[in-house]
Formats: structure tokens, sequence, C-alpha cells
């Protein structure tokens, strides 16, 4: 999955003469939390989250309010150098961005030009579309032995009993590192007689609790 | 409440509906929990109904055009596949008639409508209908079309009624929320368990309708072994606000069976008492609500020998009389089907609990149910104004 298929495209933006009074408002407005300045030939020059606005706005506490405050201009606040990304990233790169670095958004930029935002909840939602319901179907996780040719032999069991595989995605066992546990969505409502065939194998089907596993 | 008009839509017909010997979706049932009420004098000749055959002019109500000629299709040239409407799969498999045989199924379900909106009786009870995993363009679930949308809209476009649509199979009524999903007239309400492992994983407690609709679906997705006690619990406090919110001028009703803990196919874990519980709190909302008008309909269900014809029978008894079966099944019955049966089968119309496994998780799963339906039910209590915290 690339950036240019989750990212936002209509974005909304701020020109460099702005001030902190329109930034307010455009936030509350369209319910967002950063908002990139650009220039002209839509170059990023800087990028405000609603964390920098609300620390320039004058505070509740004060005894007297200064509204000056609002009337500056947006360059006195927003970050600057922006970090930004590219449409033809993978959206895993992006990830790990957003992890280490601490960012909730990334301007997307092509050929020095704003085409994109990308934020924490876009990431979000792709991995839901990764881990998600599609179309109707039971999900089966199924305990493999980590070594090669294990995921097509696996998949033969859906294919031998006509039974298609809507997604699948794996993750490393948490508490044996030679393990693999495989996630498919199938698209049958009647597993039993593959889940049969399974136990005349060395794979594990992985089912609901009925006691406490928990080893916290 | 007592011995109320009450009918009955059968024709063997609905056992045509059947893909191969070994497909988990059998109606033979059907016939076993017919004997069993007759055997059992629940049931008699003149409060069987058999339906009028209707023109496949229905089907386009709810279904295109290109899937209802595929089925067909699929009915006359068995056996072929046709993945893209989920023909020819796993669970649906094409058969030979299974046009005329779901068209039948449909009929059944039409009919129960007709005999409520007409005033001929004030409950209909047709066993042969409940797909409720049928989609406008495609098979799913063992489901081909989707009679209780088809029921449910007839009712809609001929008599403007409001719907109350309560679904108690283990799985999701899916099909049927899909097709109301925007219509604040039809209030569908899934009991399922959780669509974590189990199909078809949808039914989330966020899942609440959308534009005219929103606020007209609701989803209580019950943790695998959840038991009789804490689903009781999830369904009546549950259902009885709903209830109350939407109004209801009629009550169509899912009644799949495969909740029990026998059943090959789901977690629930629940035992008969709760197949006689549901209906009784149905037939009072009916009552409260509706002027007695009820239409239920089958469903899942897939011990066919040891659960179904006890669950049904006492559907159609509570329905009829409020009251529910009581002590031995009688021999006679068992007598005929037990060669039959590839296990042993009951002799008591309630569970002696043999192999019922007691569950450790119990408290913290009914704690569990307990959050999740509070949680769903808090969008009527927001909406109408009352405190919660």
């Amino acid at each position: 999955m690339l950036v240019k298929d989750i990212m936002k495209k209509e974005i909304v933006t701020l020109s460099p003469d702005a001030t902190v009074s329109d930034a307010l408002q455009l936030l509350q407005q369209h319910n967002i939390r950063h908002i990139p300045v650009i220039n002209q030939d839509k170059r990023v020059l800087g990028i405000v989250s609603d964390r920098d606005v609300r620390d320039a706005s004058p505070s509740i506490l004060d005894d007297e309010i200064n509204k000056e405050v609002l009337s500056r201009s947006i360059q006195d606040i927003m970050s600057t150098p922006v970090v930004t990304t590219h449409p033809y990233e993978f959206f895993e790169e992006v990830a790990t961005i957003f992890y280490q670095r601490e960012f909730a958004c990334l301007p997307v930029v092509k050929n020095h030009q704003l085409v994109g935002m990308i934020t924490e909840k876009d990431m979000l939602y792709a991995f839901i579309q990764l881990t998600g319901t599609h179309s109707p179907s039971t999900q089966l996780e199924i305990k493999v032995p980590d070594r090669i040719g294990v995921l097509s032999d696996v998949c033969q069991y859906f294919t031998n009993r006509n039974i298609k595989i809507v997604s699948v995605y794996s993750y490393p066992d948490p508490i044996e590192p030679e393990y693999k546990v495989l996630v498919f969505r199938i698209q049958t409502m009647n597993p039993m007689p593959v889940v049969n065939d399974f136990q005349q194998t060395e794979y594990q089907i992985l089912y609901p609790y009925r006691e406490d596993h928990d080893e916290i | 409440m007592k011995s109320e008009n009450t009918a009955f839509i059968y024709t063997d017909d609905f056992l045509d509906y059947s893909f191969h010997e070994e497909h988990p979706f059998n109606q033979k049932r059907l016939l076993l929990t017919k004997e069993l009420l007759e055997i059992s004098k629940g049931l008699t000749k003149d409060q069987i109904v058999t339906p009028v055959p209707l023109d496949e002019e229905i089907l386009y109500s709810i279904h295109d055009a290109d899937y209802i000629q595929a089925v067909k299709k699929a009915s006359n040239k068995h056996p072929i596949s046709d993945e893209s409407y989920g023909i020819g799969t796993h669970d649906t498999p094409s058969f030979l008639g299974m046009f005329e045989a779901s068209l039948v199924s449909v009929s059944g379900s039409v009919e129960a409508t007709e005999q409520v909106m007409t005033g001929k009786v004030s409950h209909a009870l047709s066993l042969g209908g409940g797909l409720h995993h049928g989609f406008p363009n495609r098979a799913s679930g063992f489901c081909i079309f989707n009679d209780i949308a088809i029921a449910i809209n007839h009712l809609r476009k001929h008599y403007d009624v409001k719907v109350l649509y309560i679904d108690t199979d283990a799985h999701h009524g899916d099909g049927v929320q899909h097709c109301f999903y925007q219509d604040a007239h039809v209030c569908t309400v899934s009991f399922h368990e959780t669509g974590r492992y189990l199909y078809p994983g949808t039914g989330k407690t966020s899942e609440r309708g959308i534009k005219d609709g929103f606020g007209y679906s609701f989803n209580f997705p019950l943790d695998a072994f959840t038991e009789d006690d804490s689903f009781l619990e999830v369904f009546h406090a549950s259902i009885q606000e709903i209830a109350e919110y939407f109004q209801p001028d009629i009550i169509v009703s899912q009644h799949g069976v495969d909740a029990h803990y026998l059943d090959p196919l789901t977690h629930l874990h629940s035992t008969l008492h709760l197949f006689e519980e549901i209906p009784k709190v149905v037939h009072q909302l009916a009552h409260q609500y509706c002027d007695g008008k009820w239409i239920a309909l089958g469903g899942g269900g897939y011990d066919i020998w040891r659960v179904v014809p006890r669950a049904w029978s006492q559907l159609w008894q509570v329905m009829n009389t409020n009251e529910t079966f009581k002590g031995s099944i009688p021999q006679r019955w068992l007598d005929k089907w037990q060669p039959y049966s590839p296990v042993s089968l009951p002799n008591t119309w309630h569970d002696c609990l043999e192999d019922y496994r007691e569950i450790p998780r119990r408290k913290e799963i009914e704690e569990n149910n307990r959050r999740m339906y509070q949680q769903v039910l808090k969008f009527i209590d927001n909406k109408q104004g009352k405190i919660s915290d």
C-alpha cells in the first residue's frame, strides 16, 4: 500500500501572510489538527498544529486577555523545516516515522509541490482495512512452524475445500519464535470440514478461549 | 394471551432447499419439528397454511436482476460455479431446482405477512424462511434469496407499517441489516456471537445505520461461551428498551437456534432454555406494542436431531399458547426418528446437560456482555436526553 492510496487529497492550507486567528478558525471549522503553510507555488514552508496555536493563544487564566497575539503572523508560530513524504512511499515507512518521531501528520510532496496530507488516523484506517472484514467470512488463526512453503501448503487446504481466502496476514508467535501465526479470513460459514483437515496436520488452529489462558 | 389464532406456514416443498447430504443446512429439521408438534398435539391441521406460490417478480424487490438470472441458470444446469454471485462455493453449492426451492422459502415468509396483515391470524410462523445472510447481488452463508428482506419490504410497500426486526441467530443478520441500513421505518436488531472468529464477521456495536436509517440498526455481539443467563440479560434489557424507543407496528423475528451448546458451528453455549425464553419475550412485546402482530421465521440450527425440533416446537407452542412443553418427548416420535439419527435423541423437552461443560470464565464474560449492551443502549439514552454516566 502506497501513501498516495491512503492520503487525503483535499487539503486545507494557509498562506504565509495568514494570522494565528485564521489558523484557529480553520482548525475549528474543519475539525482538523494540522495545516500546512504553502506559498503560491504550493511549496511547503511550514506546518502549524492545533498545539502550536493553543500555545500561542492567550490563556483563559490570564487576568487581562491579550488579543494581540491572535493577529500575529502564522510564520511566527509554525514549525519549520517540515518533514515530508512522497506519494510513492510505502505506508509502513510513514508508520515508522509517526512512531519514532512522534509526529501525527505529514505533508505529501511531489516535485516540490504539496499534493496531499497523511495523518495517524489515515494510517489506522489502512490497518483496519488490512485486518478487517471486507465481506462475510470466518476468521481462522493457525499456528505454523516458520519455514519455507508453509503458507502455500496451508492455502492448499482451503483450495481443496473450494473456499475462497478473503484476506491473510501473519505475525510472529509471541512465545515461540520458531512459529508464526497466520490469520485468515475465509469465505465460509462452515469452517468445520477444513478445521478437521488441519487436525491431521502439525498446524494448530487457535480457537476462542474457553478458559483463561492469560499469563499476565 | 391464551390459545391464539396462529398460522403455521408449511409445505413439503420447503424440504427441497437442500444443497447435498453432507451440508450442515438441512431442512429435514422442518419435517422433524412439524411431526414432533403434531404428535405432541401442539399443532392441528387447521392451523397449517400452505403458502401461495409467488411469481418470481417479488424477488426483484430486493435482488439484482443479474443475480436472479444466475441463480436460475445454476438451478437448471447443475452443477455450475459462479463465484462472483457466491454460487457454487463451499457454502452455497448449486443444486438442481435451487431457484424454485428458494422461491418457495420466500413465498412462505410473504404468506406469513399476508396472514397477519389481513387479520386472519395474529401470529404466523414460517420455519422455511429466515435466510438472513442473502445479499441483493450474492448468495452467502447457506442463503440464496433473502426471504426476510423481501417479506419486510412487502410489509412496507403494501401496509406501510413500522417493522421491528429481531434476529437471535448465533450469526449476525448481515443481509437483512444491509437491506434496511438507510431506512428509518425498519429497525434491525441482531444478537449474535462476536464476529472476531465467527462468520460473517460483521455486527459490531458501531454499526448503527446510515443516513435516514442512522439509529435504526442495533448490534449486540456476545462473547463466545456466553451461556443462557448472560444472553437473556442482554436480550431482555435491550429489546424492551429498543421496542419502547421505536414503537413498532409489527415484529418480524428470526429464530436461528444455533446458539445451542451442541451446535457444531458456533460457541455461544446456550441450552434449550434460551429458546423457550426468547419467544416469550417477543410474544409479550408483540402484544404490548403491535396489537399482537408477529411474524416468526426460522434460521440457523445445525444440530437438526437433538436441538432444532425441540427448540422450534417450543417457539410454536409459545406463539400459540404462551406456554412451553414440559416433561417427556413423545415415544412415538422417538421411535420413528431414532433409527435415522446418528446421535441419541433426547427424551425430555428440557436439556439434561450431558456433555455440558461449565465455563470457567463465566463472570468475566458476563461483565463484558453487560458493558457491551449498556454501551449500545447509551445511544437511546442520549437521544432521549436521559442522564447517563
